[in-house]
């Protein structure tokens, strides 16, 4: 496996156009139970700030349900993992573990999302395997990273992820 | 706006709990047992179900936009999940300045970010940096 450090894997996924819609759904439930700032629902308000209109809570997720491609297909994250790590899409074994949990994230941000645009997430890189002992057992570290982009080509985030499994 | 060292944010604090995970499951597309049944929560090691990592990445960004306001701008943040945001804790996201520095027209603060439990277990600690609003 650690053979494959550095290499990319997975595919370039393109997101349907952002509708106001879902930067109002994401806004309501990371502020539940209390009302979003204006600048993610209000088109009256958002059109006075800088932005020109309203944009994304930064951590948006735009590639959630649907892409350009289709569905997304459910991936299975317990028992025999699928889907869960980069080995398959390596076409390496991966390592015979059960559970997998969201280790740790750092997201660069560069241009704001907006209703209507469209974003390519590029491959994954693999950065990082490593091991450590914790208290659920021994714990296979890895570290990925992917970059999103618009259609005008600019960097929208950068993001770089650890999974945990054991 | 203005930043000194060792100046701490105005907390963002959130319930724990499906009310919560369930909206944001639904918008992230994120329904993984761990975060929708105790079973398999204790499968995993835990006391139960736990709230999603993702969802503390969010809080942590609200707590930085509550502070830096619509024109401030979120340069980056980084977190590590530690311990389980189990149902019915509140879970409070702080921050703590920790430098003041300027790149050309930028001013950029980093801080030291986490979210935590009312008897102060750390669930998310990390950093963040952002540009504060213009003029």
């Amino acid at each position: 496996m650690r053979a494959a450090v550095g290499r990319e894997f997975g595919s370039t996924r393109q997101s349907l156009p952002i509708s106001l819609s879902d930067i109002r759904r994401w806004a309501a439930a990371i502020y539940y139970p209390e009302a979003p700032p204006r600048l993610f629902w209000d088109e009256e308000y958002a059109a006075t700030t800088s932005y020109g209109g309203v944009v994304a809570p930064e951590e948006f997720n735009p590639f959630a349900w649907f892409t350009a491609e289709g569905p997304n297909l459910p991936s299975s994250f317990e028992g025999p993992v699928r889907n869960a790590g980069p080995e398959e899409s390596l076409g390496i074994k991966g390592p015979s573990t059960s559970f997998i949990l969201n280790g740790g994230l750092s997201m660069t941000h560069g241009a704001r999302m907006r209703p209507g645009d469209v974003i390519t997430s590029g491959l994954t890189k693999l950065v990082e395997y490593r091991e450590r002992q914790s208290r659920l057992g021994l714990m296979l570290i890895t570290e990925t990273e992917t970059t999103w982009t618009n259609q005008k080509g600019e960097m929208v985030r950068t993001t770089r992820s650890t999974l945990l499994r054991y | 706006m203005e930043a000194t060292i060792g100046q701490e944010l105005p907390v963002f604090e959130r319930m724990s709990g499906f009310h919560a995970w369930n909206r944001f499951a639904a918008v992230n597309e994120e329904f993984v047992p761990i975060h929708m049944d105790d079973e398999a929560g204790k499968r995993a090691g835990y006391p139960g179900a736990f709230g999603m990592g993702n969802l503390q990445v969010a809080y942590l960004h609200a707590l930085l936009r509550q502070w830096i306001g619509d024109e401030g701008r979120i340069v980056n943040v980084s977190c590590q999940m530690r311990a389980p945001n189990l149902r019915g804790l509140r879970t409070t996201a702080r921050g703590r300045v920790t430098a003041v520095r300027q790149e050309g027209a930028d001013t950029l603060v980093d801080l030291e970010v986490w979210t935590e439990t009312e008897e102060g277990t750390v669930l998310a600690p990390g950093t963040a940096t952002v540009a504060l609003p213009p003029g």
